[in-house]
């Protein structure tokens, strides 16, 4: 079959007997639950894929998945982990059940995200095993493992994917179908009461239970050692890097190499790399871990060559011709990109509700300008900061834009005004306008409504048909809630509402709403 | 036998549609295949490419290094010229030659044309043109991919057969009003290398 690295997941996990797949949209994640969610087996056998509030509730309906003996399947974005991360970390502590397998998807180069943080560093952190698959036939295979695996180990298991693979498409060969687990509840009553008493005897199994997971990566199969003839150099290369070093040696690779597909790090391998030879070469997509591991603090003895001295850039993406040039391979002169050829950054749709709001925005704020600031959100309307809008001032992370506006009030800004879309509302912004009212801060929240997760692609919406219950069940005072139509036709009545909620010294919130244009135009195809 | 290509365009033109008729045929004829996509922001009508990568022999990276691309498959021509650091020295650029223009900062027709006339090896035609004779714009980018068959390394039959596989369920109407757009994209290929 021919699969993109995230729906090679998806068939893993349908084909490893997965009961449950919770995820919120997140580039570059987002096809592995609509694969799933497309897939006729998901419906013949009743398994759970609707989406997720956001990553957090995800992660905690997969544990309790997990507590009742079935097999469940969570996604994310890097940056979704964050949210996650309460119930991540404590996953590790309680331990599992039913296989979880826990899939981040890291964006190095940031090709639709805030940051480029490298998820492996959580998984560390978390004391589990990560797996990272360095092509599509073993993201299936890791995940089809991965879920005996998780259950072996008695912990969640983490894969770590970054963009390329998850959103390149190669041959996968299946393997065999496994049934679900049956309902079945842990022996032992303590496990998932983490009162500190039990929390205490949990956190010494996941001690104790290291070393294996260190035995586990030494003779695990996605580590692998390549003999070769130069011993000047030995190199580390780990999931997709690895591709990019023998892209550059078609003949195959002089030096000696680590593959490493699976943490914690393979120690045994590494010493016989580091007695070996005479420096290291470290090649990792993300931030430095292995590097670091290695060298440590004080960098003695050995020589660790990679990201951090330079042999390497210190962030972004590899591709074959930066490890090329890395190791001495001369990158051909090509012909240049023409002058004529400009920068064609994505913008809103042509119709796009977002535009209407924005235009109105600008509008009724231009007379205050000195005194207003606007806080975004993560999402399509994050586009509103390019020209001809120029209209926002923030974006950080998801539900940022109500707090930030209630922090600013707080300090003395007179008119802050917030832009969050719906889909972002329901997953982090609903808790950030309860700070607002319950002070009756002084900001104007635009909760821009489209009904769907635009951005990802048009993913269900949480909160659809449900924003004004929500908003005056926080606590939203009924005379300051207001529902728009964004259409140019209602330019005047949109400025005048949102210049006349700024002037109250008190939290309104506006919701302007009209469906996203690309849902509307994948129901006509369908249709 | 290996073919690099990079497909080309803005968001929304629908590249990725080319991408799966040549994919279909390179694994009916059990080559490899690797297809790095763009999904996610880009898609929202900014510049948009995918390396497809086609080998008798396995493939490593899922990028295509700089100077190494057999084929330059483009449905924008300024996108096209975006990606001529990888055309290898003896490749060929293949795009359509009508501007889409989302952006103020367009260059004019007259820089563009001169920019695409510096090409050694290229095919440079109006595809919606072409898709109108055949019978709908609808399948433009079938058009856009006939005029590509003479570089893909994949037998013109191979790349009809895809075709039929991807269409079938759509009935033999649509199968063979993309077949017709196929031919008629060949066909501007044939002429402009003899020329």
């Amino acid at each position: 079959m021919l699969l993109l690295g995230d729906e090679a997941i998806a068939q893993a996990a349908l084909d490893a007997g997965l009961s449950g797949v919770y995820a919120y949209p997140g580039t570059p994640s987002t096809e592995i639950t609509e694969y799933i969610q497309s897939s006729p087996k998901s419906r013949t056998d009743n398994i759970h894929c609707k989406w997720s509030a956001n990553e957090k509730t995800a992660m905690e309906a997969a544990l309790g998945m997990s507590f009742a003996g079935k097999r469940a399947l969570v996604c994310m974005k890097h940056v979704g982990v964050n949210v996650a991360a309460d119930a991540f970390m404590n996953a590790a502590v309680t331990g599992v059940v039913g296989g979880l397998v826990f899939v981040a998807a890291d964006d190095p180069s940031m090709h639709s995200s805030q940051n480029e943080q490298d998820s492996r560093f959580f998984g560390q952190f978390a004391l589990i095993p990560i797996l990272e698959p360095s092509n599509q036939q073993e993201a299936y295979d890791m995940v089809y493992e991965g879920f005996e695996f998780s259950e072996r180990c008695g912990v969640p298991v983490m894969l770590r994917i970054t963009t390329r693979l998850a959103h390149s498409r190669s041959g996968v060969k299946c393997r065999p179908e496994m049934p679900q687990n049956k309902l079945r509840f842990s022996d032992n009553p303590r496990q998932f009461v983490l009162l500190p008493a039990n929390a205490r005897l949990q956190y010494q199994k996941l001690l104790a239970a290291q070393i294996h997971f260190l035995k586990y990566s030494e003779e695990s199969a996605y580590n692998n050692y390549f003999d070769g003839a130069d011993k000047s150099r030995g190199i580390i290369a780990s999931g997709i890097a690895y591709n990019y070093l023998m892209e550059n040696y078609p003949e195959g690779c002089p030096f000696p190499v680590l593959k490493i597909g699976q943490y914690p790090l393979p120690e045994k391998q590494l010493h016989k790399m580091a007695v070996e030879c005479k420096e290291l070469v470290v090649l990792e997509e993300g931030y430095p871990l292995i590097e670091d591991a290695l060298k440590g603090v004080l960098g003695i003895g050995l020589k660790v060559r990679g990201r951090k001295d330079g042999f390497l850039p210190r962030a972004g993406e590899f591709n074959p011709d930066i490890v090329g040039k890395a190791f001495g391979f001369e990158i051909p002169e090509t012909q240049p990109v023409p002058e004529v050829v400009k920068m064609r950054p994505p913008s809103l749709c042509v119709g796009c509700g977002h535009r209407d709001m924005y235009e109105a925005l600008n509008e009724a704020i231009a007379s205050k300008a000195d005194e207003s600031k606007v806080f975004s959100d993560i999402g399509c309307y994050t586009l509103g900061y390019l020209p001809p809008f120029s209209a926002i001032d923030t974006c950080v992370d998801m539900g940022a834009s109500i707090t930030m506006a209630k922090g600013a009030s707080d300090a003395g800004l007179k008119y802050p005004v917030a832009v969050i879309g719906d889909s972002t509302f329901t997953h982090s912004g609903m808790t950030s306008l309860l700070d607002a009212i319950n002070e009756d801060s002084p900001i104007t929240v635009i909760i821009s409504d489209n009904e769907t997760t635009g951005m990802t692609g048009g993913q269900d919406s949480a909160g659809t048909g449900k924003l004004e219950a929500i908003c005056l069940g926080l606590g939203v005072d009924p005379a300051h809630l207001h529902v728009l139509i964004p259409l140019k036709k209602n330019h005047d009545e949109m400025v005048r509402v949102i210049r006349d909620e700024m002037d109250y010294p008190g939290t309104s919130v506006i919701i302007p709403r009209r469906e996203c244009i690309q849902t509307i135009g994948k129901k006509k195809k369908l249709v | 036998m290996r073919a690099d290509i990079i497909l080309s365009g803005v968001g929304g033109q629908g590249i990725l549609s080319i991408a799966a008729v040549i994919g279909e045929a390179a694994v009916h004829q059990n080559l490899y295949m690797k297809q790095a996509e763009v999904h996610g922001m880009s898609q929202r009508g900014g510049d948009v490419q995918s390396n497809l990568r086609i080998s008798d022999q396995p493939i490593y990276s899922d990028l295509i290094a700089k100077g190494k691309a057999n084929l330059i498959l483009s449905l924008e021509p300024m996108e096209a010229l975006r990606y001529l650091p990888y055309l290898a020295p003896n490749g060929w650029m293949v795009t359509n030659s009508t501007p889409l223009i989302n952006i103020t900062n367009y260059p004019d027709a007259e820089a563009l044309q001169k920019a695409l006339d510096a090409v050694p090896n290229k095919i440079v035609f109006d595809v919606d043109t072409i898709a109108k004779e055949v019978g709908s714009t609808r399948v433009s980018n079938m058009v856009m991919l006939g005029a590509a068959t003479p570089f893909l390394g994949i037998a013109y039959e191979e790349i009809e057969n895809g075709i039929k596989r991807i269409f079938e369920r759509k009935g033999p109407d649509i199968v063979s009003l993309n077949l017709k757009a196929l031919a008629a994209g060949k066909r501007i290929a044939d002429e402009s290398i003899q020329i």
